[in-house]
């Protein structure tokens, strides 16, 4: 058994395993990144990024073959031809449903990174102290004022464009400039407000595209063709971004192919000495040893490598004490709201494609609105006009038919709710010992659903869109609810969640797991509520928070 | 269609409106392709000019220029179910039928004129059709074929590019601009 040395590990390369190396190698630690899957290189490796939709033979739609081979990402919009090398092969990585989840993964080095939606919004204390107010689950041992100063500096490396909109419940960050709302969505954010005298508020997203070149990055091009990688480096993925800075330090060591399949305990000194690696290549083994490990390997993921760990002190895994372990699983339940016609506008258009959108921040159970559920949702959405898609009255067929086509149609607004799922100890996830991926290891088996919680709160998140389009001028609405999945939202949180006390929780205030203080969570695993905000940048301000505390520990030899 | 774009989608909300290709957008409830269908190079001729009469050369290119036809058939072979497979290869019968009944010759030897009559008449048929349909009842025929010619035109590089406007490298955005009649739309 090959063995090797190092002062970090950091398992995993996606979001917050970017953010992990980027700040230990930074602070001077010899770091090790390990991804278990292969490597994608920065631009060179983005096999479409520069195709036009003509280049692919099914014009990017998946074919019959791809829906054999992923049945799962075929529950949603991500099975496309146009980059489906950055998801998962589901022969062989399986797993088990109980009860439907909806997991949809990227195992290559910078993860989801690469296909993220961007959006990036910070949580508040409305976000930090809902459980301890609502008396659910267990508190945040974190506030706002703790966080804010870890916002505030990923925020300046990543770069994310935004409007300082003066939100108590979205917290403004350090933006680049927001981008432009299209006429109709000025017009009915100008409407919106005025109906609901500023109680509801429709923004510009605010996303991790660069609006102005930024960290030596070129500025978005507006291609709207982020998720096939971007050749531009134009928003924030470990590779154009947290890798680069990392491998700048010379400090870094980056082995795809690397699953990690434990991690190493000392009983006597409570603490990880490193992890045991399966190449996924070779299928040897291998041990690397070092001072603190940092868990990055996607939530489930996280979990999966605890329960594999120091089994013969806790059965159910490193961290399990608390029973935690592997419990409280949430996500953002989605694929509800509305959309319509909007009259007029016929002399406006844009220039550009936009990957980005507008955002309705959560209204619901704030300011002294009180409903039948707890806490709440918020809107993404848009508007713009028809293409050739669009029907043309009485002319079906011939010259005429096809002019007016080539002209563009009328204006359509649509909006979709993010709805917070509370954490709930009996959406779980467990490990299923009699199924096997391809390397022989055990797969996870998930246990969870929508509670009433959220099947109520959807009620509100359809009739309110509606409500709120037809005070924003919008015709012919139509709500929808296509059920929501957990996973479906993509935004997978808890499993080993974080908490003031040993007993009910999987980590501790600055993200050191309770039974071993030398590993660190800090991808969505450790997230003890969800809020209805899209989580990815919260992860990055942990993370980097996490890891000056983790090099602080180590000089003071508390690790 | 990435996340950004199902989110503000209201095209397929709207129902009726989406042209493009909703034969499969419905799920994989029924048996997978069949992966001995095949088209002949006559069918690729003959689907170019049901394209061509939907989507004439006018001041930009027609649809046959733009290889519609072949394009049809790549996409019913892989991309639909087995039985959207066989209304799309029946219907092609269909058509020449039809043809046949209305003018007495089949649809390539017809002229422009009657292959456009003829399409005129089966789209007012279709639009009938799917009207009343109940969404378990399959799609009719000549709704998959103008949905695909639609679809494969303007996402075409001459459908994109000449018949639409395409900028590859938008370079900046702005979101609200004067627009004239007359302006052609973007491309995707």
């Amino acid at each position: 058994m090959a063995e090797q040395t190092f002062d970090a590990i950091v398992v995993g390369s996606g979001i917050s395993g970017g953010w992990a190396a980027k700040e230990l190698t930074e602070k001077g630690l010899k770091v090790l990144m390990l991804e278990r899957g292969r490597n994608i290189e920065h631009i060179k490796d983005y096999v479409n990024a520069n195709k036009e939709a003509w280049d692919f033979p099914h014009r990017g739609r998946k074919t019959q073959e791809m829906i054999k081979d992923y049945p799962v990402l075929n529950r949603d919009y991500p099975l496309n031809e146009t980059n489906l090398d950055y998801w998962v092969n589901e022969k062989e990585s399986p797993y088990t449903e109980v009860k439907r989840y909806d997991w949809f993964r990227g195992y290559h080095v910078g993860g989801r990174s690469l296909m993220w939606g961007r959006q990036s919004y910070r949580w508040s204390d409305f976000d930090f102290e809902a459980n301890a107010k609502d008396g659910i689950a267990v508190d945040w041992p974190v506030r706002y004022k703790d966080i804010a100063p870890w916002y505030d500096y990923v925020e300046k490396f990543a770069g994310i464009s935004g409007n300082r909109d003066g939100l108590v419940q979205l917290p403004d960050g350090q933006f680049l400039p927001p981008m432009d709302m299209t006429c109709v969505e000025k017009d009915a954010s100008k409407r919106l407000k005025e109906y609901y005298k500023g109680a509801r508020q429709m923004i510009i997203g605010r996303t991790a595209n660069l609006t102005v070149a930024h960290e030596g990055r070129t500025n978005c091009q507006f291609r709207n063709k982020c998720w096939l990688g971007c050749p531009f480096g134009a928003y924030f993925s470990t590779q154009s971004s947290t890798l680069p800075a990392a491998q700048k330090t010379g400090n870094l060591t980056l082995r795809p192919w690397s699953i990690v399949t434990k991690v190493l305990y000392d009983k006597d000194k409570k603490r990880a000495t490193g992890v045991e690696v399966l190449d996924a290549e070779n299928n040897q083994t291998y041990v690397y040893k070092a001072k603190i490990i940092f868990l990055n390997a996607s939530t489930f993921n996280t979990s999966w490598i605890l329960m594999n760990s120091a089994t013969d002190i806790w059965p159910d895994g490193l961290g399990s004490s608390s029973g935690e372990l592997g419990h409280n699983i949430m996500d953002h339940h989605l694929g509800v709201g509305a959309g319509g016609r909007v009259e007029g506008y016929e002399d406006r258009y844009y220039y550009g494609r936009r990957a980005n959108g507008i955002y309705i921040p959560r209204f619901r159970n704030l300011f002294g609105d009180k409903r039948d559920y707890l806490r709440g949702f918020g809107y993404q959405g848009g508007a713009s006009r028809e293409g050739y898609r669009h029907e043309v009255a009485e002319m079906s067929i011939g010259a005429a038919y096809k002019d007016a086509l080539t002209e563009p149609g009328s204006w359509t607004m649509g909006i979709m709710g993010f709805g917070e799922i509370i954490p709930d100890h009996a959406n779980k996830i467990t490990l299923d010992k009699n199924k096997k991926d391809k390397w022989g290891l055990p797969v996870l088996s998930f246990d969870a659903e929508l509670k009433e919680n959220e099947l109520k709160m959807r009620k509100d998140m359809q009739e309110d869109a509606k409500e709120m389009l037809e005070a924003m001028g919008v015709k012919d609405i139509n709500g929808y609810d296509a059920n929501g999945i957990q996973g479906r939202g993509i935004h997978e949180m808890g499993t080993a969640r974080m908490g003031a006390d040993p007993k009910t929780s999987v980590v501790n205030k600055n993200n050191q797991v309770w039974d071993a203080p030398n590993v660190f969570v800090t991808d969505g695993s450790f997230m003890t509520s969800a809020a209805c905000v899209n989580p990815s940048l919260t992860y990055m301000a942990f993370t980097a928070r996490a890891a000056d505390f983790a090099v602080s520990e180590l000089k003071k030899q508390n690790l | 269609m990435n996340r950004r774009e199902a989110i503000s989608s209201v095209t397929l909300l709207l129902g009726g409106t989406l042209l493009g290709a909703e034969a499969f957008l419905s799920g994989c409830k029924n048996p997978a392709a069949d992966a001995s269908l095949s088209f002949s190079a006559t069918d690729i001729s003959f689907l170019n000019e049901v394209a061509e009469t939907i989507l004439p050369a006018t001041s930009s290119p027609g649809a046959k220029e733009a290889k519609v036809g072949d394009f049809m058939t790549v996409i019913v072979k892989d991309c639909y179910e087995a039985k959207d497979q066989t209304i799309f290869k029946e219907g092609m019968n269909k058509l020449q039928e039809a043809c046949k009944k209305a003018s007495g010759k089949s649809f390539m030897d017809a002229t422009p004129e009657q292959r456009h009559d003829l399409l005129v008449a089966l789209d007012k048929e279709q639009k009938e059709y799917q009207s009343k349909k109940k969404p378990e009842d399959p799609t009719h025929y000549f709704r998959m074929m103008k949905e695909l010619t639609l679809w494969g035109y303007f996402t075409s590089e001459i459908g994109a590019t000449k018949a639409l406007r395409y900028v590859a490298v938008p370079g900046k955005y702005e979101g609200c601009i004067p627009y004239k009649k007359g302006d052609k739309a973007w491309a995707t």
